[in-house]
């Protein structure tokens, strides 16, 4: 049983990262990355829904109808972000200012739904709260590390404290214009795939189908050699 | 009542009720319903509680950042806090009118719109032909800034921002009107190049003062507001509509005539002000 909570909470760290292995969250991911602070209050947002929603699933798992399931967990769902997004508005306003659409866009997170169907559903309460949090931490792993390389490359900054003093204000770093465009989080969450699977070989899947090689029709190697 | 049954008491009706219905199997309709209509009603009952447990908290943050927005405003458009001086600037709106048609045109933000700037490019602004162009100004921005003061709901003022030329150089200001468009509450200057002493009285506060409860036009819709060609005798007809002129300020006197001319005519805040006063009427 310990074990069991442990892979729950210790698997979608690294093993099973919903961002990394499952390639989920993305596009939050490339939008509120440009700054760690949005980043981390991002993450708090997203890790404290997925708890609250993998929890009131799981407890109420037995009575949802299956041709239903889907509709009752996206209301769930959907009224926790509300909840979330309403106290931001009035605890940190210029934090859910800035972040604007992408708070009430956590319904529309894959990893909540998808937490909440394969996992919540089967699962009890405790250990799909334990579930929540480890993938909660495991998209924050990720959107803290995108959120430290493009606001140090991008601004020369970390939480707004400088720490690369720019070139305008005297200084000697040139900031990398691109990072601080939402492509650029696609670039350093790749590269940051291409480690973690260069680290961990079994995370590469197998390639769907190879390339076969074309038959050389006969005698056409002889016609082009001169 | 025998002793026994006391210990096992029976459970109450609606919990009874519920023990049923989630006895039911998963696919029952009654129970697909029941449990999907409380999921929703426990939902709603948690939004709606936040929503409204939080909003005294999110308006007071809203209320701080229109304040915020509105000293900036204040700071960044010089002349127009004495305007407003001693009203509630909460109420102060920063909107941009279309000038050809008179309508809001909501699509550009009025924070990052530079009417003066925008008079000097020509995909932004009009060439004026010699005939219509009053106040010798040369091109006209499409669209211009205009602050509008709001009091329970009505307008209370409408502040326009105006321009043209004077005797050495281009005077700037605002026109105050009352939110009738047809009565000046105030008009100053902010910005001017005068000959000091004379033309530059235009800043002069007393002289500033004599523009307030003038008319804008008479009876058959003639723009008559102006500066006076001299004094102006307070009996008079023209004392509805005229302002003294600067005694040795001719020219600039002119100016502010005709300037005025221009912005509330046709070419200027004409439309607007008309379709102000007939949505009032």
């Amino acid at each position: 049983m310990k074990n069991e909570a442990a892979k729950a909470l210790l698997h979608p760290l690294i093993d099973d990262n919903p961002v990394t292995v499952q390639i989920l969250g993305v596009c939050s991911a490339l939008a509120v990355t440009k700054s760690l602070s949005t980043a981390l209050v991002m993450c708090v947002a997203l890790t404290s829904v997925l708890i609250l929603a993998s929890t009131t699933i799981s407890i109420i798992r037995r009575h949802i109808a299956h041709n239903v399931r889907l509709i009752v967990q996206i209301t769930i769902i959907a009224s926790l972000v509300i909840v979330v997004d309403q106290l931001m508005m009035a605890f940190a306003y210029g934090m859910s200012k800035q972040l604007s659409v992408f708070v009430g866009l956590i319904v529309t997170n894959c990893i909540v739904l998808g937490r909440a169907e394969t996992f919540a559903m089967n699962n009890r309460p405790g250990l799909s709260a334990l579930d929540g949090l480890g993938n909660g931490v495991g998209y924050s792993l990720v959107l803290i590390t995108v959120g430290t390389v493009r606001e140090l490359a991008g601004s020369g900054t970390l939480l707004g404290v400088v720490v690369l003093p720019l070139t305008a204000d005297g200084g000697w770093f040139v900031p990398m214009q691109l990072m601080l465009l939402p492509p650029s989080a696609f670039f350093i969450i790749g590269l940051l795939i291409w480690a973690i699977r260069s680290w961990r070989a079994e995370q590469v899947e197998v390639p769907e189908y190879r390339v076969a090689r074309a038959e050389e029709p006969p005698g056409s190697t002889q016609q082009w050699t001169i | 009542m025998a002793n026994g049954d006391t210990h096992r008491q029976p459970r109450s009706w609606p919990v009874r009720q519920v023990r049923r219905i989630l006895d039911l199997p998963n696919d029952d309709l009654r129970k697909t319903l029941l449990v999907t209509l409380a999921v929703c009603l426990v939902c709603s009952v948690l939004v709606s509680f936040t929503a409204v447990s939080l909003r005294p908290l999110q308006t007071a943050y809203r209320e701080g950042e229109r304040k915020q927005y509105m000293t900036a405003i204040l700071d960044a458009v010089p002349g127009i806090s004495d305007l407003v001086e001693g009203m509630d600037p909460a109420g102060l709106e920063e909107r941009i009118v279309d000038l050809a048609t008179g309508t809001y045109a909501d699509s550009i933000d009025p924070r990052a719109y530079d009417q003066r700037r925008a008079a000097q490019d020509p995909s932004m602004s009009t060439e004026l032909p010699k005939d219509r162009d009053v106040a010798f100004i040369g091109r006209r921005a499409n669209y211009a800034t205009v602050y509008i003061l709001r009091r329970r709901g009505s307008i209370e003022l409408v502040i326009l921002p105006v321009h043209g030329s004077g005797y050495a150089s281009t005077l700037y200001g605002y026109l105050a009107l009352e939110g009738d468009g047809q009565t000046v509450r105030a008009l100053t200057f902010y910005e001017q190049g005068e000959t000091p002493g004379l033309g530059a009285l235009v800043t002069n506060a007393d002289w500033q003062a004599k523009w307030q409860g003038k008319r804008v036009r008479d009876a058959s819709g003639r723009i008559r507001v102006r500066v006076a060609s001299g004094k102006v005798d307070p009996a008079a007809d023209e004392a509805l509509y005229e302002v003294d002129a600067i005694s040795g300020a001719t020219v600039t006197s002119q100016g502010v005539s005709r300037l005025l001319q221009f912005w509330l005519g046709d070419d200027g805040f004409g439309p607007y002000l008309q379709r102000l006063s007939k949505r009032r009427g």
